[in-house]
């Protein structure tokens, strides 16, 4: 009786579909990459079922955790230009090298006396959680808080560059306490920036 | 291994060289490894569910016009403040005098937002306005509750609405329920 024979078949196989669909993904991911920032706090947002994006440009994030609160602005030439005036208003000297790091820092949390030695850390050891004490908000003698000049001269900064109205948005932890919150939203109204926004994550609608 | 042809000798019949004939065929195993490798790193370093804003108008602080505030019935106020332990306490009318006894309730679909579309009907229904939802958010109270409220009045499409600073007589209403 003769035997069947399973015909062999080669292993290889034709790798040039999957060859495409990987460079298709791929080019997708590099076009719509934006790399994350590493961010000086790390909060956990609340979520909201509100659906408008955060805007890119022309805003500054007050980040509100563990009782600290840190500041950030976009674009370097904003950030260049508030420290400067910050350098003036309180008298503190930075080098041009220091106005250059601190325009590439994405957010900072201490005092402006403590401020250049931030800038002078690596980023990575910039990061580290408990470094940075966070700014300032109860005012002294009188005086508005540092976290009030910031925001201030910020919003003097972009009025000048870009000629917009610098928005103002607050990046609040889920578990931090009301009193600190109506702190900082009473800094912004004191300068009568009544309208801002929150920023949450995506929640389903139940 | 490489090898070369020296071509002399003559050993060839016709004298004719041929070049062998190669596959177009390329091994695409390691390319495809790559690719996969970079499409790896590029989403996990993307951020890809954006951030959302929500957008809070406060009301003005001005103190120099202060006769140009309004009064509103307290028929249509609902007061809600914000206690500890995610819990809500509300009430129509002011405190310590309200038309509707102080209740403590929940946030949630079951919770606070049923409560607001009610008494939103009725207040239409009873004087023919909408609703005025005023939120108390006390110190006890986090920072997610704000949001959460602030949430509801969004989804029950409450158009009229604005963050106050605690009273006393509202501190002693949370205090009474042991909520704060």
């Amino acid at each position: 009786m003769p035997r069947v024979k399973v015909p062999r078949k080669s292993t290889a196989i034709d790798m040039t579909a999957m060859c495409d669909m990987a460079s298709l993904l791929l080019t997708f991911f590099i076009l719509t990459a934006t790399a994350r920032q590493p961010e000086a706090l790390i909060v956990d947002t609340p979520s909201s079922t509100v659906k408008i994006k955060v805007p890119e440009v022309d805003i500054a994030t007050i980040t509100i955790g563990d009782g600290k609160v840190f500041f950030g602005v976009k674009g370097t030439m904003i950030r260049e230009r508030v420290l400067q005036k910050m350098s003036e208003r309180y008298k503190v000297p930075f080098t041009p090298a220091q106005i250059k790091r601190f325009s590439l820092m994405e957010g900072f949390g201490v005092p402006i006396s403590q401020l250049a030695q931030v800038i002078d850390l690596k980023s990575e050891e910039r990061n580290k959680p408990g470094l940075q004490s966070g700014i300032p908000i109860d005012s002294v003698n009188g005086a508005a808080s540092q976290l009030h000049e910031w925001i201030y001269q910020s919003r003097v900064a972009t009025k000048e560059l870009n000629d917009k109205q610098m928005r103002v948005s607050l990046k609040g932890d889920s578990k931090e306490a009301y009193p600190t919150i109506k702190k900082v939203i009473n800094i912004l109204q004191k300068q009568k920036v009544n309208k801002f926004s929150l920023i949450t994550s995506m929640e389903a609608q139940d | 291994m490489a090898e070369l042809d020296s071509g002399g000798g003559g050993n060839h019949k016709g004298g004719k060289v041929r070049s062998k004939k190669q596959s177009t065929r390329v091994d695409m195993t390691p390319m495809v490894d790559l690719m996969f490798l970079l499409i790896t790193f590029f989403m996990l370093t993307t951020t890809l569910a954006k951030p959302q804003a929500m957008d809070l108008a406060m009301p003005d602080k001005d103190d120099l016009n202060k006769e140009e505030q309004l009064d509103v019935a307290d028929t249509r106020t609902m007061t809600v403040l914000l206690g500890s332990a995610n819990r809500i306490e509300w009430f129509i009318g002011i405190a310590g005098n309200s038309l509707t006894p102080p209740t403590v309730e929940n946030f949630g679909k079951n919770g606070i937002r049923k409560t607001i579309i009610d008494k939103a009907k009725d207040i239409k229904a009873a004087t023919g306005k909408d609703m005025i939802i005023i939120i108390k958010p006390s110190d006890k109270s986090n920072y997610k509750n704000l949001v959460d409220i602030l949430d509801e009045m969004k989804i029950t499409n409450t158009k009229q609405y604005a963050i106050v600073d605690i009273s006393n007589p509202e501190i002693d209403l949370l205090k009474r329920d042991s909520i704060y």
